[in-house]
């Protein structure tokens, strides 16, 4: 019955994950961008939501309204500058430049905010509090709140993408970024518009996070981007559903490794995805060149 | 309607083809005195300067195989780390079994080069962002295997043995030599690489890589040794590390932050030269000197500026440099000479060219 | 019988009537340069295309035409010269800025948006249109059988349908100056001169085309107006029905020893004379 809860378990915090890796997927896929400082974005986010509860007394529950935007915007700037900047001239320079954004970030946080870990709503009954099914499954309300947030948060942007007319100019620049500019489109900020949504989603999911665990300067790089990029890579690129059954298997395969041994939880989901990069390479490198 | 043709025919001039300038034979003397100073500042300068030009050292060898996998071979890896951390622990289970730590460097070396042939066959065939990160997934990895075993000093580490009986100054100066000799062999092995024809190879991917694929070279194999030689390079650092510390813990031996040394001194620099390194080394060692009190504000400072540079100045300080005087310490390049010109015409490094904005 | 400049005569092929040379062109291209790195695209190119035109310009690969198309669509910067609409300089504005204002390019190769359907392409081509009599339902008005497959991605296409489509999403966008780069490559003649067959609707909804193309006959057969590029030099200038085919065969070549339909370029000296 252990197993049980532990796959259950799993399977949500998929959620979580997904949350972490559909911006990944969105910037990779569209813009060809591996950005290495998007978990420090979460992180990020999450100090930004402590700072408005703490200092602006807002509402724990309520301070994605101040943070999400405030992300979105942050990434359309960022995107309009550095990371076009960084485009522009190939791409090592993108990721000795995002890495740099990382590294900076980190040790900006970390100088003002000190190597403390902190939590988001500790004290909250939704975020302290599990309901049991039976009498050896016990579930944590927040999770399951989380993986319902992740299925809306896909399910609007799949809506958004299909249907809307950026949604549109999105895909149609993932496809062809000459052929949209002759059609009257500024790729720049079509792309500006998919980094907004990129920042938007992670932010959600450092806020997420910081609720589920805690936040500490170094948890962008420790944690969520090596899970963002598992979760992308098992679920398969250029599918923001993926993201999700990339992030139950992810979230599956760790819980599995708990129980096995309790120290053993990273480890499980590490190898999971290394074994993903070797056995399914077809699924990384379809897209013409090698490395 | 007719048409103008040009033939623009010049008398082909007689010319030469030299390694290069005559300017070589003075800067290979000065390093050769830079080398011999520098072997002798244990007996006449503070052991806490010898223990920050320990510190340089490493740095100096990890920057110079970075550069040599991003310069050169265009593998961007976020995962060195991993190398490092296997060097110190080469040097630290041989320091177990009663191997002298310094007599452990070389295996570290050799050892950790080893260690990269199956990690090259997991990530090879990755395009550049998927090599950046599995690179880094496989130093996470690691770091969680090593972590497991409790002999060697498990999650919290230990210290390294077979020190006991060292005299404390004979000991830094033991290090300072290690580190030295270290810093050395890398720059030889690296000149050595770049000038011959691994070196051409390598060269000709830095420039063109379609270029170079199509004009036959061995680029698989060409980049495979880089990666096997920089995980040997790293590990050596690590080993060094090791000692310099006299212990090792996994979170400080692993840790992604030697990555980001390493990348920011080579791209603050000069990506793709061999100098670059030098100069970002250098760099590197005087911010962290100034602002050592300021905790995390030299990896900040350090981060804005490899931003910047790789942004506005892409072939780094030495670049810059190089472009003013013509000048290069490490004969590696070609020099053309025509008959007829004092000076020679050199093969430049290409100013780094930006990528075409075709669609799929 | 004759039939005012650009229209359509009874047998599909286009009049080419007198142009008012002194009048102000739609498009006019002045003494643009473009340099390919260290290789000279375009030498100094001029042309002019006035309304309701077809104008085409012909030449061997290489001869600088696609480059010529796609730096009146911004997406090349000449190293001298200049784009002018309606008078009102373009050079320095971005691809996006052109195509709103009405020079819309239908590039080589097709280039559409592989893993969105037909109706999407048609979309985004609609994103930002200038008002006009065309929209998508225009489109599936004119080509009957795109309606049936508008949810088909666009990948899954054959080479003549995936053309039209773009065309369509060009049209779309209600151009002034439609532009068209290669129509014929990798098409089987048929469908090529279906696809040409199209022309005379589109330009009665008062459009103005200027082509490339490889296929000189093809071009000869619809044009209003020709010029000959090759190696980024003009080689030939005028209307169809005044240039013989040795005339073209000689400015296509670069051979020397026939006389010109236009003015002898100035300064040039004959490598075979005679």
């Amino acid at each position: 019955m252990a197993w049980v809860n532990a796959i259950i378990q799993g399977v949500l915090t998929g959620g979580l994950y997904a949350l972490f890796a559909c911006g990944l997927s969105l910037m990779f896929g569209v813009m060809k961008v591996v950005n290495l400082a998007h978990g420090d974005l979460a992180v990020v986010a999450g100090y930004i939501a402590i700072f408005v509860i703490t200092v602006m007394n807002v509402p724990v529950l309520w301070s994605f309204l101040i943070v999400v935007p405030v992300m979105a915007v942050l990434g359309y700037a960022l995107q309009r500058t550095l990371i076009q900047s960084s485009l522009d001239r190939g791409v090592l320079t993108t990721l000795i430049v995002t890495f740099g954004l990382s590294v900076v970030i980190e040790n900006g946080l970390l100088q003002f905010f000190t190597a403390n870990s902190r939590g988001i709503g500790a004290g909250l009954p939704l975020v302290s509090e599990s309901f049991s099914l039976g009498s050896q499954i016990q579930i944590a309300y927040l999770l399951v709140v989380i993986f319902a947030v992740a299925v809306v948060v896909l399910s609007g942007l799949q809506y958004f993408l299909s249907r809307s007319k950026y949604g549109r100019l999105i895909r149609a620049s993932a496809d062809d970024q000459e052929a949209v500019q002759l059609s009257g489109a500024d790729y720049r900020h079509v792309f500006g518009i998919c980094a907004a949504l990129a920042f938007g989603t992670v932010a959600l999911g450092g806020i997420a996070y910081g609720m589920y665990s805690q936040l500490s300067p170094t948890t962008g790089t420790d944690t969520i981007l090596l899970f963002a990029f598992a979760a992308v890579v098992i679920g398969g690129l250029g599918s923001l559903w993926g993201t999700l059954l990339g992030g139950i298997v992810l979230g599956v395969a760790q819980q599995i490794g708990a129980q096995i041994n309790i120290s053993y939880e990273l480890l499980a989901g590490y190898l999971v995805f290394l074994a993903v990069l070797v056995l399914r390479p077809q699924g990384l490198i379809t897209r013409g060149a090698q490395s | 309607m007719s048409l103008t043709t040009e033939t623009s025919a010049r008398p082909a001039a007689g010319f030469r083809v030299t390694r290069s300038q005559r300017n070589v034979v003075w800067t290979g003397a000065a390093a050769l005195v830079v080398v011999v100073v520098l072997a002798f500042f244990p007996y006449f300068v503070y052991s806490g300067t010898t223990s920050i030009l320990v510190q340089a050292f490493i740095v100096l060898t990890m920057a110079s195989m970075w550069n040599l996998l991003a310069g050169y071979a265009g593998l961007v890896s976020v995962g060195q780390q991993a190398f490092v951390g296997l060097g110190a622990y080469f040097v630290l289970i041989l320091a177990i079994n009663g191997i002298s730590p310094f007599a452990a460097l070389p295996v570290a070396a050799i050892g950790s080069g080893v260690v990269a042939l199956p990690l090259w066959w997991l990530v090879s065939r990755l395009r550049t962002g998927y090599f950046a990160i599995a690179t880094w997934v496989l130093a996470a990895t690691i770091m969680l295997i090593i972590e497991r075993f409790s002999s060697i000093g498990g999650g919290t580490g230990m210290p390294l043995p077979g020190f006991s009986g060292f005299d404390p100054t004979l000991l830094t100066a033991y290090t300072y030599w290690a580190g030295l000799a270290v810093t050395v062999v890398t720059l030889l092995v690296i000149y050595l690489i770049l000038r011959g024809r691994l070196g051409l190879v390598l060269t000709a991917i830095r420039d063109d890589e379609v270029a170079a694929r199509s004009s036959g070279a061995r680029v698989g194999l060409a980049r495979m040794l880089v990666f096997l030689v920089a995980g040997a390079g790293c590990g050596a650092a690590g080993g060094v590390l090791a000692i310099s510390q006299l212990q090792v813990q996994p979170s400080a031996v692993f840790s992604v932050q030697w990555t980001a040394e390493m990348a920011f001194a080579t791209i603050i620099g000069g990506l793709g030269t061999i100098e670059g390194p030098i100069i970002g080394t250098a760099v590197y060692m005087v911010l962290q000197q100034t602002l050592a009190s300021y905790n995390a504000w030299y990896l900040i400072i350090l981060g804005l500026v490899a931003i910047a540079i790789a942004l506005f100045a892409r072939r780094g300080l030495w670049g810059l440099v190089d472009s003013r005087l013509n000048v290069r310490l490490f004969p590696v390049g070609f020099w053309l000479r025509l008959d007829g010109e004092a000076n020679g015409r050199r093969s430049r490094t290409p100013r780094p060219r930006r990528p075409a904005k075709r669609g799929a | 019988m004759t039939s005012p400049p650009g229209q359509v005569k009874g047998d599909g092929e286009v009049a080419g009537g007198a142009r008012p040379e002194n009048g102000t062109p739609l498009l006019e291209v002045r003494d643009l340069t473009v340099n390919h790195g260290q290789l000279r695209a375009l030498d100094s190119i001029s042309l002019r295309v006035f309304p309701g035109e077809v104008y085409a310009i012909i030449g061997a690969n290489g001869a600088g035409k696609s480059t010529l198309l796609r730096t009146i669509a911004g997406l090349h910067r000449p190293a001298a010269g200049s784009v002018l609409l309606e008078g009102t300089d373009l050079t320095r504005q971005r691809p996006e800025r052109r195509a709103r204002q009405g020079i819309v390019l239908v590039p080589e190769g097709r280039r559409l948006f592989g893993s969105l359907t037909v109706e999407e392409n048609l979309k985004v081509g609609t994103a930002y249109a200038r008002p006009g009599p065309w929209s998508i339902e225009q489109v599936y008005e004119t080509f009957s059988w795109m309606r049936d497959r508008r949810s088909q991605r666009t990948a899954q296409l054959s080479g003549g349908e995936q053309q039209t489509v773009a065309i369509g999403r060009a049209l779309v966008a209600n151009p002034r100056v439609l532009l068209l780069d290669e129509l014929s490559l990798g098409l089987a003649p048929v469908i090529v001169q279906r696809i040409y067959g199209m022309l005379p609707q589109i330009l009665a909804t008062g459009l103005t085309v200027l082509l490339v193309e490889q296929d000189v006959s093809q071009a000869l057969r619809v044009a209003s107006h020709i010029q000959c590029l090759l190696e980024g030099r003009t080689t030939l200038e005028g209307r169809p029905a005044d240039v013989t085919a040795e005339q073209v065969e000689a400015a296509y070549f670069g051979l020397a020893g026939v006389a010109p339909a236009g003015p002898p370029v100035e300064g040039s000296e004959s490598l075979w004379p005679g």
